[in-house]
């Protein structure tokens, strides 16, 4: 067997999941974004679905709420995790208990951790008790709206509370990696401690955090299951606005859904783009 | 940063960490717990009672839920650890372009690709069946598998098989004796992960499921939009029990080499 064959008889499982399942649904769902439905007898593709979406409010509303969550959450835990891998990085009493928390997080589900944070923060949650305990409210209605709230107070935290350790362990993995060798050079050559890290360690991570950062951006921006806990009725995050204009009974609302998946798939593709680019494609190897 | 410092920063860590896990610890033994009440009335084993026993479908869902994501996990296995080998021991024309699209899913949120799947799946009269959930959950599922598993081949040095095959050894035996034991320990770590991947999926279950198939997410979040806070919470731990086991398996290697196999978990 030549090794082309080889290559080929290796690859083709995985290639025909990926094209069979992955590729043609997306195609699929692009097609019908333009209302070709020849199984309805909709042969004549046309833009109207991407009008209709662009022309309601709705939809903006949606986009700009998306963008929103993903960038505030993104920035947020890309710096606290930067923070935490620093000083994970250091000896410290607790350390290990620390290191195993930030694990376990990894392995909590979404949506586990959105309905935690609504019993935390939701006007009769935990805090709210807490609040009315030292004499702060006397009703839930007084306590700040945190969840289900149209600045999505609570969606971010929980991508924050859940992204930290997912960026603090890539982090921390890429610091292995490096050594210690660079901050010592500078170091030996006079560099503070601040300023080793500041100059050379920073540096050296920064491939590494905007890649996990761009991960992060895109889970945050495509997510389902937590604005659905967490968020308010109106607007609704781009990718439930979709599901719910798929599930109406009116059937002319489809191609919008569908429509909506397709600028939900570019803005991926486009964030996909800058993660090969930070990793470099030609690595399997994560940053 | 002086040490007491530090502890005081990782003590502010670990609060944060712990704090949206509390409540549902509280609420799952809690019967009555109106505001204001900073306690529960009373200490109460109600809810654990109700989620376990068989009306409640929790257990049913709880076993559905492994089984599907034991069945992608060993189906991704298949595919995956073939694609891996390819990718990590070989250079060739369009090595590139296979990463990219197996990135693609990974990185692509699921509401993009959730319609024409199911209109696949459909067409394929799977739609509203486990299997049908099963290929569903690969999509986000294989892309994990195979990139870890390419990692795993790129430090694997194929002359041993070589000796082996010289040896007089079959290719099933040079693959039992000689390939399995070297790549096990980054096999063992993909095949847990690739599990949680499936195991926390929920809006291509909803999508493809179309109501006929009830995983645990899914169960969880009917009974949270019902306000039962008490059955949600101990269904919710219930859920996390997997990947705490998962966890204590591989505690001792995610630092180190297993680090670097973390890392390509889904956020």
């Amino acid at each position: 067997m030549t090794d082309r064959t080889r290559l080929v008889l290796l690859l083709a499982p995985a290639l025909l999941v990926l094209g069979g399942l992955f590729l043609t649904g997306l195609g699929l769902t692009l097609l019908r974004s333009f209302r070709y439905v020849p199984a309805l007898g909709m042969t004549e593709p046309d833009l109207s679905a991407y009008t209709a979406i662009l022309t309601a409010p709705g939809f903006l509303k949606s986009l700009v709420l998306s963008l929103w969550i993903a960038s505030v959450s993104t920035l947020i835990a890309a710096v606290l995790a930067l923070a935490t891998a620093l000083l994970l990085r250091q000896t410290f009493p607790g350390r290990a208990v620390i290191s195993f928390l930030v694990q376990l997080n990894l392995t909590i589900p979404h949506i586990v951790g959105a309905i935690g944070i609504l019993y935390l923060l939701s006007q009769s949650g935990s805090f709210a008790r807490l609040a009315h305990a030292a004499g702060l409210i006397a009703t839930p209605a007084e306590f700040p709206v945190l969840t289900q709230d149209p600045y999505a107070i609570g969606i971010i935290l929980l991508y924050v509370w859940k992204e930290l350790p997912f960026i603090t362990l890539i982090l921390l993995a890429n610091m292995q990696t490096l050594g210690e060798d660079h901050e010592s050079v500078a170091r030996s050559l006079g560099a503070t401690r601040w300023q080793a890290v500041r100059h050379v360690l920073l540096p050296l991570l920064m491939p590494a955090l905007l890649a996990a950062s761009a991960l992060v951006f895109a889970f945050a921006f495509g997510a389902y299951e937590v604005p659905l806990v967490l968020g308010a009725h109106a607007p609704k995050v781009l990718p439930v606005l979709a599901w719910q204009a798929s599930t109406d009974s009116d059937l002319t609302t489809r191609p919008e859904a569908m429509a909506m998946a397709v600028v939900i798939a570019l803005i991926g593709f486009a964030l996909l783009a800058l993660y090969a680019r930070l990793v470099g494609k030609d690595s399997p190897r994560a940053p | 940063m002086r040490p007491s410092l530090r502890t005081l920063a990782g003590l502010a860590l670990a609060g944060f960490l712990v704090l949206p896990l509390l409540p549902l610890v509280a609420w799952s033994v809690a019967r009555g717990w109106r505001f204001p009440a900073l306690m529960p009335d009373q200490v109460s084993a109600q809810a654990w009672t109700f989620a376990l026993s068989s009306q409640a479908g929790v257990l049913a869902s709880f076993a559905t839920t492994t089984l599907i994501a034991t069945a992608t996990t060993l189906l991704a296995l298949l595919v995956g650890l073939p694609a891996g080998r390819a990718l990590g021991l070989y250079r060739f024309r369009g090595r590139g372009l296979v990463l990219l699209l197996l990135l693609a899913p990974a990185l692509l949120p699921g509401i993009a690709v959730v319609f024409g799947l199911h209109g696949i799946l459909l067409r394929l009269g799977l739609a509203g069946t486990m299997p049908g959930v099963i290929l569903a959950h690969l999509i986000p599922v294989l892309p994990y598998m195979t990139l870890v598993m390419t990692a795993v081949f790129a430090r694997f040095d194929p002359a041993f098989e070589q000796q082996a095959r010289s040896l007089g050894a079959t290719p099933l035996q040079t693959f039992r004796s000689v390939t399995l034991p070297a790549i096990m320990p980054g096999l063992m770590i993909a095949c847990l992960f690739a599990f949680l991947v499936s195991w926390s999926q929920y809006l291509l279950t909803l999508a493809v499921g179309a109501g006929r198939v009830q995983t645990l997410p899914l169960l969880l979040f009917s009974f949270a939009s019902a306000g039962r806070n008490d059955i949600t919470a101990a269904i919710a731990l219930l859920y996390i029990l997997p990947g705490l086991l998962i966890l204590a398996v591989t505690a001792r290697r995610i630092t180190g080499r297993g680090a670097a196999l973390t890392e390509r978990l889904h956020p």
